[in-house]
């Protein structure tokens, strides 16, 4: 008993002063880092300003070598750390667990480097906390005069975007957007063993849209990343290539997975 | 087979189950493990003694010389251990995985298992220094 209310403590509080937030369901905004300790006092500072006290912030340090998750502590967020580094898709995964686990209705992620605008937060939310869709993508391609990324970045967003369209019906223009909001529904089926551990991608909308998932995008702002080591570079988009489209072929090979996992 | 070939076959393979038998008696190698390994070794033996069961067996599959027949189920063999391990592995690393957030998690829930785990390991690694 005294570890629930342990758990408790200081969402619960934070919802009775906010009689609002309990009406559309409570928010966890998960920001997955990775060595981000010199940005994400930033980031979070500008989350802050966004969401002010009516959401949550759990940060995921992936086993950071660095004061990333002292760096979240201090700046007021909760700080879940992975003993060494799992990968972003699995660093997603443990903030979908904690969202189930503490029974938050909606959650938004946003990367710590920067590259996603706070100030979209709210417009990425609510199409999820109107129940128009299980999961809103924040497209950098839907936002008129965003920035424009390398060439063979787009290019594959292009060719991505085209087949998880062509599978899902609604038109998905950034598959690889990491700026996302679900509700529970969605959390369920992403915190299954199912979900890939590294970059979750196409091949997941494709899953999801199969589970049932209505799968939505609106616009958002990004920008290019400042400094750090990009994902994808050297012979990585290749290999990307080729492993979303066995990812993409073993998805359809599977057999439909069942909300209820 | 020339008396020296057979005599240095069947000294392998025994070699290889004594081996075997005593890591599993150790317990340094699982039971599970050990089938495929007893298999082969107790395979050589029994090709060595016997050998017009190899010649058989060779004039059988259509190959030209006893020799390669080995030679393709020992590939065969290796082909077969190392996908075995690689399943392993994929399921060890979604365990790892599985326990790494579950631990992570806690700590969130129980920051004093954090705090503890830091002691635990901090006056290690001075006197490391």
């Amino acid at each position: 008993m005294s570890t629930e209310t342990l758990s408790l403590g200081p969402e619960a509080t934070r919802l009775e002063r906010e009689p609002s937030s309990r009406a559309r369901g409570r928010v966890l905004v998960v920001v997955p880092a990775f060595n981000e300790s010199a940005r994400l006092r930033n980031v979070l500072q500008a989350i802050h300003r966004q969401i002010e006290s009516t959401a949550d912030i759990l940060v995921v340090d992936d086993g950071s070598g660095d004061a990333t998750s002292e760096e979240a502590l201090r700046a007021g967020a909760l700080a879940a750390r992975h003993p060494f580094n799992l990968g972003c898709g699995a660093a997603l995964q443990t903030g979908y667990k904690f969202a189930l686990e503490r029974g938050y209705d909606f959650i938004v992620q946003i990367d710590a480097d920067g590259q996603h605008d706070p100030s979209c937060l709210a417009s990425v939310l609510a199409p999820v906390q109107e129940g128009k869709a299980d999961i809103a993508i924040g497209s950098r391609f839907l936002w008129t005069g965003g920035y424009r990324s390398p060439i063979e970045r787009r290019v594959g967003s292009w060719l991505f975007g085209q087949v998880a369209t062509l599978f899902i019906g609604t038109r998905i223009t950034d598959p690889t957007s990491g700026y996302r909001a679900m509700n529970r529904k969605a959390l369920a089926l992403c915190a299954s063993d199912s979900f890939p551990h590294d970059y979750p991608d196409a091949d997941v909308l494709i899953n999801l849209h199969r589970a049932g998932v209505v799968i939505t995008e609106v616009p958002a702002l990004m920008h290019p990343r400042q400094g750090g080591h990009s994902m994808h570079r050297g012979l990585r988009p290749l290999y990307y290539m080729f492993k979303m489209s066995l990812s993409i072929f073993v998805a359809l090979l599977r057999e439909r997975p069942s909300p209820s996992v | 087979m020339p008396l020296r070939q057979q005599i240095v076959a069947i000294a392998i393979s025994l070699g290889i189950l004594a081996v075997i038998v005593e890591l599993v008696r150790k317990r340094r190698l699982r039971e599970e493990y050990s089938v495929l390994w007893l298999l082969t070794g107790l395979t050589i033996l029994v090709l060595s003694l016997r050998f017009s069961l190899l010649q058989a067996l060779t004039k059988l599959l259509g190959i030209a010389l006893p020799v390669s027949t080995l030679f393709f189920f020992g590939l065969v063999f290796l082909i077969l251990v190392s996908l075995q391990f690689s399943v392993k592995i994929s399921r060890l690393s979604n365990q790892v995985q599985e326990l790494a957030q579950r631990n992570a998690l806690l700590e969130v829930k129980f920051p004093e298992i954090a705090r503890s785990a830091e002691l635990a390991s901090s006056p290690e690694s001075e006197r490391r220094d």
